[in-house]
């Protein structure tokens, strides 16, 4: 089947298998391996992406269902050689460790400031609950939230 | 900037996305490996049928476990000089095993191949509980080994029985506790893999895999494969954690390499996560018994314990060859004992192999965790206070260096300092008022002691080895002629900052900006030998390395600057400048310290015309092996407070303080937020996280939905404290932190947890302790939290 998803701004048009997950498309067709895989059962996050500026975990979305749609990856966050926010905040305050959940809390992350500038705690935890992270205990990375909210 | 909070350069990358782990790795005509994995925990394999998968039209090879013993691999040694099969050829040992490959040109086609291949196997009885498995009428698992008529692996003692069992006649109180450490895995969220590729014009194989150890693959390979080992290069890109897992070598990468050589094109295979929790390395699964003799004012006296440690099918524990148990014989902790036995019997079942992976540096996590709960049942016995009781009983500073009864020489220790620090960040007397008024209510609230000793930084290489190759670890440091650095070491970061901590070490010693100095790691060619990370090592050994490598610079510069002042290197004293920009140091005259020369301009006379006296040969370079003449012992008080609702079993953890000596902190920030990785491992596998069985050896806990983890909810915000206590024998006083908090923190959450139970009279739960199971203990009928057998 033939899809056009916009990423990053882009449009990209692909023939693709019925079957191919959208973190496989962002991987394996447009090589942009800063979106991850790391379960099989959709409770790991660390594919998460924005879909229409929503956060999607990209394993349980079809490359097709994205047809038409706007995807945006941590690829996408920096512009113009300026760091977003939330990836000043995570450097700053040591919000990642061997990085491999990152990109997808960083989508989570924008979009939460998008939608409440100044979350506090709880809201930070909660929108970050359905993403695993191994290293940090999550502590540096609410605070690099916060910071990011204050940039 | 030389010690201190650096952000970490190599953040730079993966806040980009640009970090490059091996599914990341694209090669040319690359084609994709799966595994068929065995349904069964235990039966024969009659046949297996892969014409169908061969005539799938993108299959490039399919290979079975008599194609590889065709080519003498069929089997593969284990870190335990055991063997593992790595396509099972006669029989099936767990649940998840390998038993076909499949290289096709793509990963879907790949998987739907899997699907064509007919397996004919014969279930057999499965040996589950470890409990069994020396029952006489119990199947005999390794029939492979020649000579084996039982499940018994290994027997094995430490300590002195006849002391410690006389103790115990004479003793005014004594308790006993049985617990299980339930099997566990460590689920790094990057799944394990391996791209291999074989050029067979240049007869060099190239293997890109995540692990901890790439030095150690390297010659491994070598060995297994009958390849030249100067043939052999191991390339460990940026790691999505390891925590242990990654240290030893798995049959999809022994296949991945195969595959390559078969075809003659690269292959890459990456586990999905199923795949990865039932067939990759375990933790734990000891099942302790643990008795203390103490005087009834509460002195302890001694400990003495059994363990029956399930290894499953194949012993593949990565531990030191003298020590089967790893150092699970550090269990009399961080107390003044008499004496202490131990007797540790392991036993093959149907189950994964594995060991100690998880961060326990070596099975101390299993110590520390029987000896924090066994005096939480003796305080029970005794009525006093848990941390009155630890109080008591802790050495004293002036006890150092201290020979425990089973033989370890701790470094270093003021550990009353740092448990009272602990009491006072908690407001432990405050906490206690409060828990007695909630009692009064009938509410449940715990306060969870733990007071943990780390055994890490292995080790002097006489008693430290891995199959025989010793745990030194080596070092090399260029210095260009601008004056910049490039640091080459033998471990190799899963995410704990390597490239930015050994960065500010050599910008420590020779004065120079951290971000003058790259750190090249992870790639056999290009770094020096060395067994890599794990047991909270790269610190204390390649960091000790480093610390010597660049100290040997300084030398080497010493000499050059000498030549450059027409003095004598004797004359010369180092001196370091702190100023805003940083820390500058150079090589100045004695008596007249305006005379120097900074380690640019050393850097750049070294490559000059320069003449220099005889026996100086110019350059700065320097390589050296660092054999640390004892391990390291970090310590640590933990306290944590849960609130349990009766009503559900639910526990909440409310609060978790955690005051860590990890000796001197080279940056700060990296070490905190190692300990909050470690910390929320602890509440995770006291609260939810377990591997358990059926008794046909059904794996339970093979994916994220059934095997919990904890996420941002269930984590409280960490309370961390610290107390620096240098070690006196690693050169720059470090002691290594990264397992320290999986190994101190489960027991402060379990403690916290039966503490909340006690008006149930209780006095002791199995982990995890999950609503179900809380429930059931505050019901009086616990269940078997390991194994779902009635
Ligand atoms: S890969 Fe785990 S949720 Fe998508
Ligand atoms: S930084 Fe490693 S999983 Fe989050």
């Amino acid at each position: 089947m033939q899809v056009t998803i916009t990423v990053n701004g882009l449009p990209y048009t692909r023939e693709v298998e019925p079957r191919l997950l959208l973190v496989h498309f962002l991987r394996d067709e447009l090589n942009l391996t800063g979106t991850h895989w790391g379960c099989d059962t959709s409770n790991c996050g660390v594919c998460t992406v924005q879909l229409d500026g929503v956060p999607v975990k990209s394993c349980t979305v079809l490359a097709v269902m994205a047809d038409g749609h706007e995807v945006t990856t941590v690829e996408g966050l920096e512009r113009d050689g300026e760091l977003d926010a939330v990836q000043k905040g995570f450097m700053e305050c040591h919000g990642l460790q061997c990085g491999f959940c990152t990109p997808g809390m960083l989508l989570t992350a924008r979009w939460l400031l998008d939608r409440e500038p100044h979350p506090d705690e709880g809201t930070i935890r909660e929108a970050i609950s359905g993403q695993l992270c191994r290293c940090t205990g999550y502590e540096n990375i609410v605070k690099s939230i916060q910071r990011a909210a204050e940039l | 900037m030389s010690f201190g909070r650096m952000h970490r350069k190599e953040d730079a990358r993966f806040i980009r996305g640009r970090g490059n782990y091996v599914d990341d790795v694209r090669l040319p005509g690359m084609l994709h490996g799966a595994i068929l994995r065995s349904p069964h925990a235990h039966a024969r394999i009659l046949s297996i049928d892969t014409s169908a998968a061969e005539a799938h039209p993108k299959v490039r090879a399919v290979i079975t476990g008599q194609t590889l013993a065709g080519l003498n691999l069929a089997w593969m040694p284990t870190l335990s000089n055991d063997v593992q099969a790595v396509l099972a050829t006669d029989k099936v040992r767990f649940q998840g095993q390998e038993v076909a490959f499949v290289v096709a040109e793509d990963a879907y086609s790949a998987r739907d191949a899997l699907e064509l291949i007919e397996v004919d196997y014969e279930p057999l009885d499965a040996v589950v509980d470890a409990r069994r498995a020396l029952d006489e009428d119990s199947p005999v698992i390794r029939d492979d080994l020649e000579g084996r008529t039982s499940n018994r692996i290994f027997d094995w003692e430490a300590g002195d029985r006849e002391r410690t069992d006389a103790i115990f006649a004479g003793a005014e109180v004594t308790i006993n506790q049985d617990m299980i450490y339930p099997r566990v895995h460590p689920a790094p969220l990057e799944t394990c893999g391996a791209v291999a590729d074989f050029d067979k014009v240049t007869g060099k194989l190239t293997v890109w895999c995540p692990t901890q150890a790439p030095h150690a693959h390297r010659t491994l390979y070598a060995l297994v494969a009958g390849l030249p080992e100067h043939k052999i290069r191991v390339i460990s890109p940026d790691i999505g954690g390891g925590f242990g897992g990654k240290v030893g070598i798995y049959p999809g990468y022994v296949c991945a390499i195969v595959g390559s050589i078969v075809t003659g094109r690269p292959v890459k295979w990456m586990e999905d996560r199923s795949e990865n929790l039932m067939a990759t390395a375990f933790a734990r699964d000891y099942h302790m018994s643990g008795e203390v003799a103490a005087t009834r004012d509460g002195v302890i006296q001694a400990i003495r314990v059994k363990v029956l440690a399930d290894h499953g099918a194949f012993n593949g524990t990565a531990q030191p060859t003298k020590f089967p148990a790893g150092f699970f014989h550090v269990f009399t902790g961080s107390y003044d004992l008499q004496a202490a036995h131990c007797e540790v019997t392991g036993v093959y079942t149907n189950k994964a192999p594995g060991g100690v992976a998880y961060a326990c540096s070596f099975r101390v996590t299993e110590a520390v965790y029987l000896v924090e709960r066994l005096i939480d049942v003796l305080a029970a016995e005794l009525g006093l206070d848990p941390a009155e009781l630890r109080l008591r009983n802790l050495l004293k500073p002036d006890q150092f260096p201290y020979t425990s009864p089973t033989g370890w020489e701790y470094d270093s220790g003021d550990y009353i300092k740092t448990m009272r620090m602990a009491m006072d960040i908690a407001g432990y007397d405050k906490l206690r008022a409060e828990q007695a008024d909630k009692r009064a209510r009938g509410e449940l609230m715990g306060i969870g002691i733990s007071f943990f000793t780390e055994a890490v930084g292995a080790g002097p290489r006489k008693h430290m080895d891995i199959l025989g190759l010793g745990m030194a670890d080596g070092a090399e440091l260029r210095v260009h002629p601008t004056g910049k650095a490039v640091l080459r070491v033998s471990c190799q970061s899963q995410g704990q900052g390597h490239e930015t901590t050994f960065a500010q070490i050599v910008g420590h010693e020779l004065g120079i900006p951290a971000d003058d100095v790259e750190v090249v790691h992870g790639d056999t060619d290009q770094t020096p030998f060395g067994l890599g990370t794990y047991g909270s090592r790269s610190t204390p050994v390649s960091g000790a390395a480093t610390a010597i490598v660049a100290r040997k610079v300084r030398e080497r510069a010493r000499l050059v600057a000498a030549a450059m002042l027409e003095c004598s290197p004797d004359d010369l004293d180092w001196q370091i400048d702190e100023s805003a920009e940083g820390r500058a140091g150079s090589w100045a005259v004695r008596g007249d310290p305006a005379s120097r020369k900074s380690m640019q301009e050393i850097a750049l006379a070294a490559h000059s015309a320069l003449e220099l006296p005889d026996g100086v040969e110019g350059h700065l370079d320097a390589v050296t092996v660092y054999n640390p003449p004892n391990l390291t012992y970090p310590f640590g008080a933990y306290i944590c407070v849960v609130d349990v609702d009766p009503g559900t079993g639910q526990v909440k953890v409310r609060r978790f303080v955690a005051v860590d000596d990890c000796g001197v902190r080279i940056n700060p920030m990296i070490v905190e937020g190692q300990i909050h990785g470690g910390l929320a491992d602890g509440v995770g596998m006291a609260l939810m996280q377990v591997m358990a069985f059926d008794e046909e050896g059904n794996h339970l806990g093979a994916s994220f939905m059934d095997y919990l983890l904890p996420t941002s909810m269930e984590c409280p915000s960490w309370e961390l404290g610290e107390t620096v206590t240098p070690s006196p024998h690693h050169p720059l006083g470090a002691k290594g932190v990264g397992e320290s908090a999986t190994v101190g923190s489960p027991p402060a959450v379990v403690n916290a947890v039966v503490d909340a139970l006690a008006p149930y009279g209780i006095r002791h739960a199995d982990m995890p302790l999950t609503p179900a199971n809380v429930w059931r203990v505050i019901q009086g009928d616990p269940f078997r939290t390991d194994l779902a057998i009635p």
